[in-house]
């Protein structure tokens, strides 16, 4: 079952044209790999899909974005809430400058959960899911600027997975961390989509290729070509999307 | 290439002197107030109140009367002055807009302080009726240091990095969840400074007070101190110095003050400081 389903999706900033009509189905518990070019509008069309997308001042939206079905753009629609079931990790690590266990349990006491206890669950849980426990366990005090960068990156997945969501959105989560971090979080989000809708924007076509179970190629604000990874890397249909992959162009 | 190196050394020299008296003038005025006032400090003039009958001299209303007006105006002040730099931080997207509002917010920082007392004393006295007295004087002095609250909460809240704003927001926070609990954090250290700078201003101030908060010297409890002319410490100087002629007196008021100034002043680079080493981290 798709866990997001995009509908002739039409996108400006402004005048400017940023997305020209995607339409895309993205299943539910796999990770899906948005590539491209800088500037082809991959993070804009993730942006879109927990409607981070309102912050930005100019910026207007047609067609429909469903996440189980319901279109989250529909007046109704609660954006804290969407935002719960779909939760985001930034390219640059952001944790808050607070204690690691006041990071993760930032997003359960936004949504109510005062009981010390169940906190104290929901940090350990959250912790040994980014696989991060063993090296906070004893320092869950600690202001969370104190670690290193690839440890705040984990940690902000920590927190973004305490709230319980259903679909994870990461805009390039490893750009900004060296090799064995990038490692780490790359077998982190395997396990991780056991249980959650990830989708995943990258630069780098072998993290691609590693962990991602379908490819969607974007460029100039079309989406190219969208496909199983496997065939979107050895028998890509487009020959934009083949320039692409083997580095033609980037 | 002498005469350049002569020059040189001779602009040196001249720099060298300006610095010097500079100096020299702080030093002089300290220290002429420093020997003149420390010795006419006394347990009792701090502790009561004039009296004609005794013909002594006591400050205690006067010292009273400062901490009413900075206890009454900041009350007022901050929850204005920080509410009004975060709407336009957070919540303003009229870009034109906010810029034309911290324009004026600089322009009334550099406007005499007299005038503020004209205004407060039309405005506050004449129009709305109030007595001469710490409410008058209090809501003068607000008009007044509002802008020093505003800029420099202003200025704080906008090294709060927007990374934070997005992390929040992408947890289902809403805007003021996440104002109160990410962002104001963030900028204390900046608002702080802001009060304390605003503090030095109100102990300092006495223009503006003269018409508004006025002379009384009577000590009177809080409550009637609000609607009866009561003078601060800056302006009972001012009265003591031209009227009495109690020029010692008038010098330990000084005295007092530049005490006040000085602890303020270091309290506010130390936040200052503090806050520069936490952007460093």
């Amino acid at each position: 079952m798709d866990a997001v389903t995009v509908e002739n999706l039409n996108l400006w900033y402004g005048d400017h044209q940023a997305l020209f009509d995607v339409n895309m189905g993205i299943p539910e518990k796999s990770i899906t790999a948005l590539i491209g070019p800088s500037g082809c509008g991959k993070s804009t069309f993730l942006k879109t899909l927990n409607r981070m997308n309102d912050l930005v001042k100019g910026c207007r939206i047609e067609g429909t974005v469903k996440f189980n079905d319901k279109d989250i753009y529909a007046p109704d629609v609660d954006v804290t809430l969407l935002r719960k079931k779909i939760g985001m990790v930034f390219q640059k690590p952001n944790p808050f400058p607070m204690s690691i266990y006041d990071n993760i349990a930032y997003g359960p006491r936004l949504h109510g959960i005062k009981s010390r206890s169940k906190l104290d669950e929901i940090v350990e849980t959250s912790l040994k899911q980014a696989a991060i426990w063993e090296e906070t366990k004893d320092s869950l005090k600690k202001s969370a600027l104190a670690m290193s960068g690839g440890q705040q990156q984990r940690l902000c997945i920590a927190r973004a997975i305490a709230v319980n969501p259903e679909v994870l959105l990461m805009d390039e989560p490893t750009s900004a961390l060296d090799p064995i971090s990038t490692g780490k979080i790359e077998d982190l989000s395997e396990t991780l989509k056991k249980q959650y809708t990830i989708i995943i924007v990258t630069h780098n076509m072998q993290q691609a290729v590693r962990i991602s179970d379908r490819t969607a190629f974007f460029l100039l604000g079309n989406m190219v070509e969208y496909g199983t990874t496997d065939q979107i890397f050895n028998t890509p249909q487009d020959k934009r999307t083949e320039d692409y992959i083997t580095g033609r162009f980037g | 290439m002498k005469a350049r190196k002569r020059k040189d050394r001779f602009l040196k020299g001249l720099m060298f002197a300006c610095a010097l008296i500079a100096c020299l003038i702080l030093l002089l005025l300290l220290g002429e107030i420093l020997v003149r006032g420390v010795p006419s400090i006394s347990w009792k003039l701090l502790t009561t109140e004039s009296s004609y009958r005794d013909d002594t001299i006591g400050i205690l209303p006067n010292i009273l009367n400062t901490l009413y007006i900075i206890l009454i105006t900041m009350i007022i002040v901050i929850p204005l002055g920080v509410g009004a730099a975060i709407y336009l931080n957070e919540y303003a997207s009229n870009q034109k807009l906010v810029s034309i509002i911290t324009f004026a917010s600089e322009t009334l920082t550099g406007i005499p302080s007299i005038l503020f007392g004209l205004a407060g004393m039309l405005l506050f006295i004449q129009i709305c009726g109030l007595k001469q007295g710490i409410l008058a004087g209090s809501f003068t002095l607000v008009m007044m240091v509002l802008p020093t609250v505003i800029s420099n909460t202003h200025e704080s809240l906008k090294t709060v990095p927007d990374s934070y704003r997005e992390g929040a927001l992408a947890l289902g926070s809403g805007k003021w969840r996440m104002i109160r609990t990410v962002v104001l954090p963030n900028a204390m250290d900046g608002i702080v400074t802001g009060c304390i700078l605003a503090i030095g201003r109100i102990t300092g101030e006495s223009a503006a007070l003269l018409f508004t908060a006025g002379f009384g010297l009577k000590m009177v409890d809080f409550f009637q101190s609000l609607q009866s002319s009561s003078a601060t410490l800056t302006v009972a100087l001012y009265i003591y110095a031209s009227e009495r002629g109690a020029y010692d007196v008038a010098f330990a008021i000084a005295v007092i003050l530049i005490i006040l100034t000085f602890l303020l002043n270091m309290l506010a680079s130390r936040t200052a400081s503090r806050v520069k080493k936490k952007r460093g981290d």
